[in-house]
């Protein structure tokens, strides 16, 4: 599997995601600046936590903007694997690649701390390797991970099963909307998320229970 | 305000300089006439004692700083210490305490940029941050907004830059309600032959600045973090600095990028006073001169004077010498990270800090006048007497507490919800802790650990003291602060390695004041000696007083560990239903000054606790050595609260009840429990060890005591006492802070 991963200015996961990528699959993946306007051919494309741009103006508004990420939207598009993580996802629902959009976490605070999170959705190239209904842990970080979308939106969302990791009963740090922490694209070829599995693919790191879904990607992307 | 530097000097600008008249005096002997207002300026922030430590150079000068490890010691931007296979970790401590009293958010914000910055200008990628923290008692009206504002800053800025801030300390107590501190520390990894220092060596080598434009902020922030505050000091808000964590995260990568290249000479950030300080002091190191032009100096604002802009403490800059040539590689690194490049002077051979702007020489100053001939002062000082009592005997008799509420239970509840011992978790867990996927002990154990990225070594880090015990004894209670880091350390299984010390306290003007910093050194110095403990680097915070109104004395110690194995590391944690738990160490019941007595008694009364540290360097080897063969895996150090509340937090943090009581001869609870004698450690481990590390521990003439068990019942119980649930005692730690913070919030008028 070839991955590559986008660095906007002020990326700061974007480490984290290249050391549990190359764990994971054996491979280092391309590290492509924001201003290039090629992403090179690659079977998955992650879009990294962090703040891009010092998220100043809406989170991601700026980075979806970026060279990177037009050529993104139409790898995308084709039919390439995108993951955005964190700031990742706030870029892609900024970049209308996801629906919805990331708000102010409802404590009004940045948080910071392990999650259960439920796998609401194995049928996809990222959690094919997990149980459905399996309850993992995965840390989040973040000042605007609350999740919302108008009514139709969660309905579909949730009826054409793309909704593919909540935080479980209880434990929605940000406020999110029916408690998603994770999402697909109607294609099933793009999943952003705000838990970082990237954090728990490591003993050390008090989990690895991030490992199963770049297990995933590896088994279904070769 | 603009200053034209056509204002005449009279003895009234001189003193807003914070100069007195003989210093002013001085410096007319110095230049060999009136100095220019952009002259004055420069001196007056180079002379300040935030930059010169003129009350505490010559007592500073008494500390180690030396070990086979060090690489470099006091006097550069941060100290390096080396980590093995090429390896080297770099930090320092900081203070911010003036700028975040009076603007909390960016005070804090700008303290943790200001830190970063000392240590990335040396080649090192940031890996962790700490803070230690005080504020003035609960219930005073300013303090939940500066709490707030000060969590947010060091969240916003540290969590923005990706580098984990993994732990440090909080306390309240009223001498802080008009001097908070906030300290800073910042940790970072470089290879050993990739560090970067501030000798600007060599003539007709190019100046160049890089970074943010420079603005009117922060002009004078030396000079104000050199005087007291007085009612009306948060008209000084101008003077705070504003942060921008988004441009540091850029400078930070494109300084590492152009680090990887040879075209450096020498770098410094321009921290307190700005671009003055920065060359002056690279000139000083490199012995050579500078020669600068403001007319090129990036600049935010219209209409800047030569003296706006050597003032300024606009933040996110940095200064560099270059190899003559490199311009342009260093401008297309810079330009990539869209950051400013400017090339604004050139080093010279005329040892002198020499100014332009405008086409006119606007400053001209001997380098030597702004660094050795600036004043230092043997102050005078005097040691006043310490507090005595409540010291505990070999054999445990009963005090005056044993008049008061004898339920202990209830009093570690009590205890364990009080402001200073609460769970901070409503702090940490507005700190990204985690990002860099390398923390492997987060807030909440004795010390925070981080791997060595692609290695198994960790580095652990801890920062500390007690400022209550410094206030009884400020000799003994500033070698306790350097104990209990080297104890923390040790608590993990990592070698402590060294430290920064952030030497927080009053007016040194006031004898009984100096008399408290020179104790405090002298007790650092001692510690650090018996511990093989050098001081690499630190800072220096006075004049942290309101009205006349001292903070208590507060030494704060930030040590660094190294850990071969961080499969090793051990945890505070309990871990399974049936181990033995031990005590390494003597329980001699020692209540002076103890948060039993405060909280408990409602006095702060008594001796500090004596620091043997022969002692705890003996009972810190047989621990650590325990931990590094692999045989025991969970321990705390025993410190504020003493041997209840530590088993408390054990059984919290591993969710495993336990079972203790008291040891050996003594029969008073009490002491017993909360006494806060030093060089202790608690143990956990399967009973099946136990009988030969309690033997090994005698062996080698160490105070073991075997105190009880874990086992499967939620319950934390006390033989012949009773028992209470773990879950109680949980609501009780965790619920103080977020409980605090959400409370009807008083007005501030500001």
């Amino acid at each position: 599997m070839k991955s590559a991963v986008v660095v906007f200015p002020a990326s700061n996961c974007d480490r984290d995601a290249a050391v549990a990528l190359e764990q994971v699959t054996g491979n280092k993946p391309h590290m492509v600046w924001h201003a290039d306007s090629e992403i090179p051919d690659v079977d998955l494309i992650v879009l990294p936590g962090g703040f891009a741009y010092g998220d100043y103006l809406r989170s991601g508004a700026m980075a979806a903007l970026s060279n990177a990420m037009r050529d993104v939207i139409e790898k995308a598009q084709k039919g390439v694997t995108v993951l955005g993580i964190c700031n990742g996802f706030q870029v892609l629902c900024e970049s209308r690649l996801l629906p919805g959009a990331l708000m102010r976490n409802a404590g009004l605070k940045f948080t910071c701390r392990g999650v259960g999170l439920e796998v609401t959705e194995t049928q996809s190239v990222f959690t094919r390797k997990y149980d459905s209904g399996q309850r993992v842990t995965f840390p989040v970080a973040n000042g605007e991970g609350n999740y919302t979308a108008d009514d139709d939106t969660l309905d579909r969302l949730e009826g054409e099963g793309r909704v593919v990791f909540r935080y479980a009963e209880g434990e929605n740090p940000n406020g999110s909307a029916r408690n998603i922490a994770g999402i697909l694209n109607e294609k099933r070829n793009v999943l952003g998320l705000m838990p970082h599995p990237e954090r728990v693919c490591d003993p050390l790191l008090g989990g690895t229970d991030g490992r199963a879904l770049f297990e995933s990607l590896l088994e279904g992307l070769g | 305000m603009t200053h034209q530097n056509s204002r005449p000097i009279t003895l009234e600008v001189v003193r807003e300089h914070g100069l007195s008249p003989e210093e002013y005096g001085r410096i007319q002997q110095l230049l060999g006439r009136e100095p220019s207002l952009v002259e004055l300026g420069i001196f007056s922030v180079m002379w300040s004692e935030h930059c010169s430590y003129k009350s505490t150079r010559v007592h500073l000068r008494k500390l180690p700083t030396t070990a086979p490890w060090v690489i470099q010691g006091p006097g550069e931007n941060a100290g390096v210490i080396d980590i093995g296979d090429g390896d080297s970790c770099i930090f320092k401590m900081e203070s911010h305490n003036h700028p975040s009293f009076i603007e909390p958010y960016q005070g804090a914000a700008t303290g943790v940029g200001g830190i970063m910055r000392d240590v990335f200008t040396m080649g090192a990628r940031p890996i962790a941050m700490m803070n230690a923290l005080r504020f003035g008692e609960p219930d005073h009206p300013k303090t939940r907004h500066l709490v707030d504002g000060v969590v947010r800053g060091i969240g916003g800025y540290g969590n923005c830059m990706g580098v984990p801030t993994v732990g440090g300390e909080v306390n309240f107590h009223r001498s802080y309600n008009g001097n908070i501190l906030v300290n800073a520390m910042c940790v970072g990894l470089a290879r050993t032959d990739k560090i970067f220092k501030s000798a600007a060596k060599g003539a007709g080598n190019p100046v160049v600045y890089v970074g943010s434009k420079t603005g009117r902020d922060g002009i004078h922030g030396a000079t104000m973090a050199s005087a007291e505050f007085s009612e009306d000091s948060e008209e000084k808000r101008p003077t705070v600095q504003v942060g921008d964590p988004f441009t540091e995260k850029l400078l930070l990568e494109a300084c590492l990028e152009l680090m990887a290249t040879d075209a450096i000479v020498a770098i410094q950030d321009m921290g307190a006073a700005g671009l003055t300080s920065s060359s002056a002091e690279m000139a000083d190191k490199g012995g050579s001169g500078i020669e600068l032009d403001l007319d090129r100096v990036p600049q935010r604002e219209a209409e800047m004077t030569a003296y706006d802009m050597m003032l300024s403490e606009s933040q996110e800059r940095m200064l560099a010498v270059l190899k003559p040539g490199r311009e342009g590689e260093a401008e297309r690194i810079f330009r990539k990270w869209e950051l400013d490049f400017a090339v604004i002077g050139v080093t010279t051979d005329t040892h002198r800090l020499v100014v332009k702007h405008k086409g006119d020489v606007v400053a001209d100053i001997p380098v030597h006048a702004l660094s050795e001939e600036a004043p230092r002062y043997e102050r005078p000082y005097q040691k006043r007497p310490v507090a005595i009592g409540l010291t505990g005997e070999t054999k445990i008799v009963p005090g005056p507490y044993s008049l008061a509420n004898r339920d202990i239970l209830r009093s570690l509840s009590t205890i364990l919800s009080s402001p200073d011992m609460a769970s901070r978790r409503w702090v940490w867990e507005q700190y990204d802790h985690t990002v860099m996927a390398d923390t492997v002990q987060i807030p909440g154990g004795d010390a925070a650990v981080v791997r060595v990225r692609g290695t198994n070594k960790g580095l652990a880090i801890t920062t500390d003291v007690s400022p209550r015990y410094c206030k009884a004894d400020p000799y003994e209670g500033a070698k306790q602060a350097v104990a209990e880091a080297w104890r923390n350390i040790t608590a993990v299984g990592a070698r402590p390695l060294a430290v920064t010390d952030n030497l927080n306290y009053g007016n040194p003007e006031k004898p009984e004041i100096m008399g408290e910093i020179v104790a405090g050194v002298d007790g650092i110095g001692e510690a650090c000696r018996a511990l093989d403990f050098p001081v690499i680097g630190g800072n220096c915070s006075l004049y942290n007083e309101t009205n006349g109104e001292g903070i208590l004395p507060t030494p704060a110690i930030g040590g660094v560990g190294l850990m071969a194995d961080v499969h090793r590391m051990a945890t505070i944690a309990l871990k399974r239903a049936s181990d033995a738990i031990i005590v390494i160490g003597e329980t001699r019941g020692h209540l002076g000054q103890s948060i039993f007595m405060r909280e408990i008694q409602h006095t702060e009364a008594g001796a500090c606790p004596p620091v043997d540290l022969a002692t705890e360097k003996k009972n810190g080897d047989f621990v650590r050595k325990l931990i590094e063969d692999g045989r025991v895996d969970t321990v705390h150090d025993v410190s504020d609260g003493g041997l209840l509340v530590a088993l408390a937090e054990m059984a919290l943090a591993g969710n495993i009840g336990l079972e203790v009581g008291i040891a050996g001869e003594t029969t008073e609870s009490i002491p017993f429990f909360f006494g806060e004698d030093q060089a202790r450690y608690i143990l956990a481990l399967p009973a099946e060890r136990t009988q030969d590390i309690l033997d090994e521990a005698r062996g080698h003439g160490i105070f073991v005591t075997a105190l009880g068990k874990t086992h499967a019942a939620k319950t934390l119980r006390v033989t012949d006492e009773g028992e209470i649930p773990l879950s109680q005692l949980r609501t009780a730690h965790e619920s103080w802070f977020p409980n605090y913070m959400a409370s009807e919030e008083v007005p501030v008028t500001n």
